[in-house]
């Protein structure tokens, strides 16, 4: 494993995908570069999760191809040599686990350091995300904003070349969800992973992205820079950035 | 039922590409091989005292009438050996282990932790089926074989203590050491590997299948105890049947 991997590539061409009738995805077009941090943003139901899930190879599309460092995941399962981690909006930490054990998960599975070496990184990637000395509690001890940084720690220690982030900031405080926000960008900047994050936080999608897209009805409305997307005059997106209590806008627009 | 038998067969058919990595998940074995133990060992005891006893109960003052009541001891041994204690084992162990299997791994499946295991490029067949399979099908035969132990022990107590059968304990146990052989002890061995296995792969499928939220998993649970207790059921017959021809 190398200490500072290089992020991969990743292109999306043509991705279609329907649930029990209802087309999601409606034929995505994308290419997130190498080390890129690239947001997804979107209201509520706009496939943005389903396509996350595409590129780390959970669902397959009806049509079109995912290429990740330009190849084709595998048909069958593994993620085809390129080392992913992904966030989960749910955190979905084994609950049988203790937190320590979830986050040395990856290690101890592929046998990638001896014991001490993986307590080590486990220490060393908890007090990273402010949880140090955390190691022995269970999953169902931890505040939902606990279970997000765990699953970050545990999403860090592959040292990932492709960091899948869903919703990372759902659950936390302001203060948790600017920290985050720094890791993300601090991890970026270190490791040069290449980043995906998928959010409605639109302080955090304009603070840390490279590029953002914007989804709407299974389709991309809007990819550019977070300078482009403030001055795009689309309604749904305008309306989507700036809505507030104190604003005028109809919601009867965003789906 | 049927309709998950494909599914079931080729979760086999992964699992067991999977042995060779049975090694590296030994302790997940220990685990399950403790949690049968553990869980069902008394149960076990129990439930096979009882076999025994009323097997000799129903049995035993019938054949003393007829004036064979020595033979009891063959008949019980014979029974609870081929047929009651690795049924019977099975069944108790589908329904306290095969379903603590599909309601952990559905729950696991609903609540994302299995695709959070995909992405950490962790084979869940490797993961949590392959050691829950071969813990199972070393646990329930060695579960039998007690089984039959205890069963023998339940004929012997009622067969010497009830008056209308009046046999004494080394009537009962040369007439069931002259009637069971090996191989009829084996037979029951062998039934429980098969049904170790039906067991392991029908709630590991199930729990893989699971959909929804806590509905389904309840859902996945009950379908793994009945599909795993009538695919026992079937397979019984057809494994008496082929164990009948090597015995001849």
């Amino acid at each position: 494993m190398s200490a500072h991997p290089q992020g991969v590539s990743v292109r999306l061409r043509g991705i279609r995908k329907s649930f029990r009738g209802v087309e999601v995805l409606r034929g995505i077009d994308l290419d997130i570069a190498p080390g890129e941090i690239f947001v997804m943003m979107g209201p509520s139901g706009s496939g943005k999760t389903v396509l996350l899930r595409h590129i780390i190879g959970l669902e397959r599309p009806d049509a079109g191809e995912v290429l990740v460092d330009g190849k084709p995941l595998p048909e069958e399962s593994g993620l085809g040599g390129v080392r992913m981690g992904m966030v989960f909006q749910s955190a979905a930490l084994l609950n049988s686990l203790s937190v320590s054990e979830n986050v040395g998960l990856y290690l101890e599975e592929h046998r990638v350091h001896p014991p001490h070496i993986i307590q080590r990184i486990v220490e060393e990637k908890l007090e990273l995300v402010g949880l140090k000395g955390a190691g022995d509690k269970m999953p169902s001890e931890l505040s939902g904003g606990m279970k997000k940084r765990v699953a970050i720690a545990r999403a860090l220690v592959s040292e990932p070349q492709l960091l899948l982030y869903d919703e990372p900031t759902s659950e936390l405080d302001p203060l948790r969800s600017v920290t985050i926000g720094r890791e993300i960008l601090a991890l970026n900047r270190r490791l040069g992973v290449t980043s995906v994050v998928v959010t409605h936080d639109r302080d955090l999608a304009c603070g840390v992205a490279n590029r953002v897209a914007f989804l709407s009805d299974g389709l991309v409305r809007f990819v550019g820079s977070p300078t482009e997307l403030r001055a795009n005059t689309d309604p749904l997106v305008r309306d989507f950035l700036t809505i507030d209590f104190d604003s005028n806008h109809s919601t009867s627009e965003i789906p | 039922m049927f309709r998950n038998i494909g599914e079931v067969a080729l979760l086999g058919w992964q699992t067991l590409v999977a042995l060779p990595y049975v090694w590296r998940q030994r302790r997940k074995v220990a685990d399950q091989l403790f949690e049968i133990g553990n869980a069902s060992l008394f149960m076990a005891c129990l439930l096979s005292l009882f076999i025994g006893g009323v097997v000799a109960l129903q049995s035993g003052p019938r054949l003393a009438e007829r004036g064979i009541g020595g033979m009891l001891g063959g008949l019980i041994g014979l029974s609870v050996a081929e047929e009651l204690a690795p049924v019977m084992m099975s069944i108790l162990i589908a329904g306290r282990i095969g379903s603590a299997m599909a309601a952990e791994i559905g729950s696991m499946r609903v609540y994302q932790e299995i695709d959070a295991l995909r992405t950490m490029n962790i084979n869940p067949v490797h993961y949590l089926v392959l050691p829950r399979v071969v813990g199972i099908t070393v646990g329930l035969p060695s579960l039998v074989i007690f089984s039959m132990i205890v069963g023998w022990g339940g004929g012997a107590l009622v067969a010497v203590l009830n008056r209308d059968i009046g046999l004494t304990w080394a009537e009962y146990f040369n007439d069931l050491r002259l009637n069971v052989e090996a191989f009829d002890v084996a037979k029951g061995f062998i039934k429980s590997i098969a049904f170790a296995v039906v067991v392991g792969l029908v709630s590991c499928q199930q729990g893989l299948a699971t959909i929804g939220g806590p509905r389904g998993i309840g859902r996945s649970v009950t379908k793994a105890v009945v599909n795993s207790i009538v695919l026992i059921l079937i397979l019984d017959y057809f494994l008496t049947r082929l164990l009948l021809v090597f015995q001849r």
